[in-house]
């Protein structure tokens, strides 16, 4: 659920992100040593009149996820020099981030389940609200995420769901279900794309029979294995880079799709969500614990959370973003164009959460390799 | 007399160990590289593989065995097999291709040999992955190949996302590395030993099974070595030519370190393939030194 459009998953990045990997390796050092109730446990002394010129920042975030002048703007408002690096994908910040050695970073944003996981690692610092009185701006669902029920370490930045892309002239019925997808109406043979990363290649058959997102139950997983290898002699290809220029050519017809990457703007393109339920899927930002700019940080998350900068995301990648105020602001032409940013917060919180497996997510390492290697 | 012998000796003394001194500096660049971007990140790989998987991710420090007892399970084992298939079926195809290709650049007046060699490099100039995606262009369903058929009245077929077509990405792409060496090793092959076989009564193809192909095999098995070994490991071909449909080594190695935070056993696996091509390597060269 990494989010630079073209980058994320191309091999290329992909080379140099296990360059990166074999780098960041050699800092070495365990994190995983029962630090689970850590973060509650100790949280800075912040001095809310700190000169924030005197502090300097650096983040790591996905390309093109925020704004190209970013050091700028930042510098203008709150005096402090912004040093952006990027990531492409969750698991190399997190690559980076839990290998114990000194980072120098101080705000990574990385998706919920992550920042899940990096809290339970004891790697971030609670958050300081009164440093972050932007906080308002957020939508009151904002607040009841299940990975961190009311922004204890992280703060949503983006977010969004997953369903279903189609084109309304290609098929006959509209698809209303995740069977739809699985099992193919004749003309959709052979013309429909699922995701293959993890979570996302099993969210199909999982919510199609009924299960948590989450689950880790091995019966479960079995059940969702055969329903997705009965699927794929109909499936064009697992794809979660292309397919929006796959529906565009009509070489695909349906697709597994994050909305915000559905192109719903191109001609005959919709976007649904099955009845039977989706994933509620967040980008958040966090501060590390081992930052020593911590009130420059929390004033950075503040500055982020203003609506015109918050609103700069949905405006040009096409995420919803969880400040009402920034949301409000959109052009009604933009949403009229890009139906899914319609969807309200409400409606977002209907789908599940991803919450980070621990040691369980192997499962689904497993469960991937197996569909895909079948025959 | 005997002064002048020992300032000899020392001075031999001394010029050896110039000579040595100029060759370690000659050696240097190149013993950089080998141990800098390969025994160091072997020897992290092979460390990794005997350790725990973190959490979060990461390598945790405490002994184990279980990445290598994970990897005897009949879905890796498939893999692997595959893997070898599909590597094996783009190199017998490589040869069957490049053969013929090296032999009559071979046979080409010196010019022309020239501008032929340069033909068969020049993929290289643009990117790999533009290139593997120029065949996305043309072989999908609303394609260009799709597209002049339907103007002829056939298709449209399903080219693209089967194994056939990680086949025919592997032979494309790798299909340079099995022209040039056979090139090399049919380009130094002597006209007059054909000639002479020729006179003594042999007919073209035995010629060619007694007296070309026997002289060129250590081309044919270095050529084939160096479509197997990149093929064997791919996992971008795969992953955009197979549409993630069949999975390689190669994808499985990538999505322990990417995506399931499992350096471990992504270490593991990358030894069991290491030992995978260095037994092949083995046989390889056992056979080569019989022929």
């Amino acid at each position: 659920m990494s989010r630079a459009r073209y980058t994320r998953r191309l091999p290329a990045a992909a080379l140099v992100a296990g360059l990166a990997l074999a780098v960041s390796a050699c800092g070495g050092g365990s994190t995983d040593t029962a630090a689970a109730p850590a973060a509650s446990a100790s949280s800075a002394q912040l001095d809310p009149n700190m000169d924030l010129s005197k502090q300097s920042l650096t983040i790591s975030v996905w390309p093109g996820y925020t704004p190209e002048d970013l050091p700028k703007r930042v510098k203008d408002k709150l005096k402090t020099e912004l040093k952006v690096t990027l990531h492409d994908t969750n698991e190399i910040i997190m690559g980076k981030l839990t290998t114990g050695a000194d980072t120098g970073l101080d705000v990574a944003f990385v998706s919920g389940q992550y920042a899940q996981a990096l809290n339970e690692a004891g790697l971030l610092e609670p958050l300081h609200p009164e440093l972050i009185p932007n906080l308002a701006n957020l939508y009151p669902e904002a607040k009841e995420l299940s990975y961190d029920k009311g922004n204890v370490f992280s703060v949503p930045y983006t977010w969004g769901t997953t369903g279903i892309c189609y084109r309304t002239d290609l098929v006959k019925t509209p698809p209303t279900s995740w069977n739809d997808i699985l099992s193919p109406p004749d003309e959709a043979k052979k013309k429909v794309t699922m995701m293959t990363t993890e979570r996302w290649l099993a969210l199909p058959a999982v919510k199609a029979l009924g299960l948590s997102v989450n689950t880790k139950s091995d019966e479960d997983l079995d059940k969702v294995k055969a329903k997705l290898i009965e699927a794929k002699p109909s499936l064009l290809r697992y794809d979660d880079v292309d397919f929006g220029k796959r529906l565009v050519s009509g070489e695909a017809v349906m697709a597994e799709a994050w909305d915000g990457w559905c192109p719903t703007s191109e001609k005959n393109i919709e976007f649904v969500v099955p009845k039977e339920g989706s994933d509620l899927w967040v980008d958040t930002m966090v501060v590390l614990k081992s930052s020593k700019n911590k009130e420059a940080a929390h004033a950075f998350v503040n500055f982020i959370l203003d609506p015109e900068i918050h609103g700069w995301a949905a405006q040009n990648i096409l995420y919803k973003v969880p400040n009402k105020a920034a949301m409000d602001a959109l052009p009604a032409e933009l949403k009229e164009k890009n139906k899914p940013l319609q969807m309200s917060p409400a409606q977002l919180l209907e789908g599940e959460s991803i919450i980070d497996l621990g040691e369980d997510s192997t499962k689904f390492t497993r469960l991937a390799t197996e569909v895909q290697a079948a025959k | 007399m005997t002064s002048s012998t020992v300032s000899g000796a020392t001075a031999k003394q001394r010029s050896r160990r110039s000579r040595v001194l100029g060759r370690l500096a000659f050696l240097s660049p190149g013993l950089t590289y080998l141990i800098v971007l390969m025994l160091i990140p072997l020897a992290l790989i092979i460390s990794y593989a005997f350790f725990r998987r973190g959490r979060f991710g990461g390598v945790v420090y405490e002994l184990t065995g279980e990445n290598f007892t994970r990897l005897i399970d009949p879905i890796y084992l498939d893999v692997v097999l595959d893997s070898l298939k599909l590597a094996t079926a783009a190199t017998l195809i490589a040869l069957l291709v490049g053969y013929p290709t090296a032999y009559l650049i071979a046979q080409l007046p010196a010019r022309w040999k020239t501008i032929a060699l340069i033909a068969i490099v020049m993929p290289f100039w643009t990117n790999f992955l533009i290139r593997i995606y120029a065949w996305i262009v043309l072989l999908s369903g609303p394609g260009l190949v799709n597209t002049v058929l339907g103007k002829l009245g056939l298709g449209p077929f399903e080219f693209l996302y089967n194994q056939g077509t990680i086949v025919t990405g592997l032979v494309y792409s790798y299909l340079p590395l099995m022209v040039l060496p056979l090139y090399a090793a049919i380009e130094k092959l002597d006209p007059q030993l054909r000639e002479a076989s020729a006179n003594l009564g042999a007919r073209p193809a035995r010629t060619f099974a007694s007296v070309t192909l026997p002289l060129t095999l250590p081309g044919v098995i270095t050529g084939c070595m160096f479509v197997f070994v990149p093929s064997f490991g791919n996992f971008v071909i795969p992953e955009l030519l197979g549409g993630g449909r069949s999975i390689m080594v190669g994808n499985l190695i990538r999505d322990q370190f990417l995506k399931a935070r499992d350096w471990p056993f992504g270490s593991a696996l990358t030894l069991a393939l290491l030992a995978v091509l260095i037994v092949l390597l083995l046989v390889q060269a056992w056979s080569a030194r019989r022929a």
